[in-house]
């Protein structure tokens, strides 16, 4: 009888340390997050551009060197 | 296509806040909220320099990275862009912008925030192109147009310049190697004196 309660008291004692390695590291870690709303169509897919993305790029190509004064006024 | 970016020439801004008009009413913003504004540094005082700040729609957006509701996307062009549907009006994108971009509605006694607004590059949002929601919810989708946005395009000292990266900087290197710097600067005499005459004036 006296050799069954220390048995179980060293099981207890036991299972008690060894409970303390189970500890999970509890540091968050943060994943980047995934655009979570609706999906957005690219800006050459409708009209006027109906697709034809080349044709986007020349357009927006054509206004990027509007704005540069000195090829319009030739200085 | 490469990254669609904006450059602001703080030797050519004047401060007339054609921009920020332009940006109002191309996008029907709402009173309170600015999309675009002017920043003058040294106001008043000889030699100050103003610069058109809004979104800069930045490669690696704060805004992006602290959403909690994942409410923002940039497009395939590097325009920043968000979910008005989605977004709860938190205000971490505010205090996460280094140029205080994002924009809340004050509405009712007590200023509630609303949903965001902030620059959209003149691309709209994710909703029907030229669509009256779209419209309504983000503005004008001028990209979609094959035009660049209205605050650079009508810029009358074109200060502001936006577009291909690679092509408003291209703009940019060739002005200032035409310009000069400093008191060489075109303008510069007429504005605040010869370099001379302000050494003559000074010993007298």
């Amino acid at each position: 009888m006296k050799t069954r309660i220390v048995l179980i008291a060293a099981a207890a004692v036991l299972g008690a340390g060894l409970a303390g390695c189970g500890d999970r590291d509890r540091a968050v870690v943060y994943k980047q997050g995934k655009y979570q709303g609706k999906e957005d169509t690219q800006p050459w897919s409708n009209a006027p551009f109906s697709g034809d993305k080349a044709k986007w790029e020349g357009a927006l190509r054509a206004r990027n060197q509007a704005q540069d004064e000195s090829r319009r006024t030739g200085n | 296509m490469a990254r669609m970016k904006f450059l602001c020439d703080a030797e050519r801004c004047i401060e007339c806040n054609g921009c920020v008009t332009a940006c109002k009413n191309e996008h029907d913003v709402p009173w309170g909220v600015n999309r675009r504004r002017v920043v003058t540094l040294n106001d008043g005082v000889p030699g100050e320099r103003s610069v058109s700040v809004a979104c800069m729609h930045c490669t690696d957006a704060p805004c992006m990275a602290v959403c909690p509701v994942d409410c923002f996307y940039q497009t395939e062009e590097g325009v920043v862009l968000h979910d008005k549907d989605l977004c709860i009006g938190c205000g971490y994108c505010f205090y996460a912008c280094p140029f205080g971009a994002p924009q809340f509605p004050q509405g009712g006694a007590f200023g509630m925030r609303g949903k965001m607004d902030k620059c959209t590059f003149c691309a709209g949002g994710p909703e029907r192109d030229h669509s009256a929601e779209e419209h309504k919810k983000y503005g004008r989708n001028r990209l979609a147009e094959g035009k660049l946005p209205l605050c650079a395009e009508m810029c009358a000292t074109k200060a502001l310049l936006g577009g291909d990266a690679e092509a408003i900087s291209n703009i940019y290197r060739e002005r200032v190697l035409k310009r000069g710097k400093g008191a060489d600067l075109i303008g510069w005499g007429t504005a605040y004196g010869k370099r001379e005459a302000a050494k003559e004036g000074g010993k007298s």
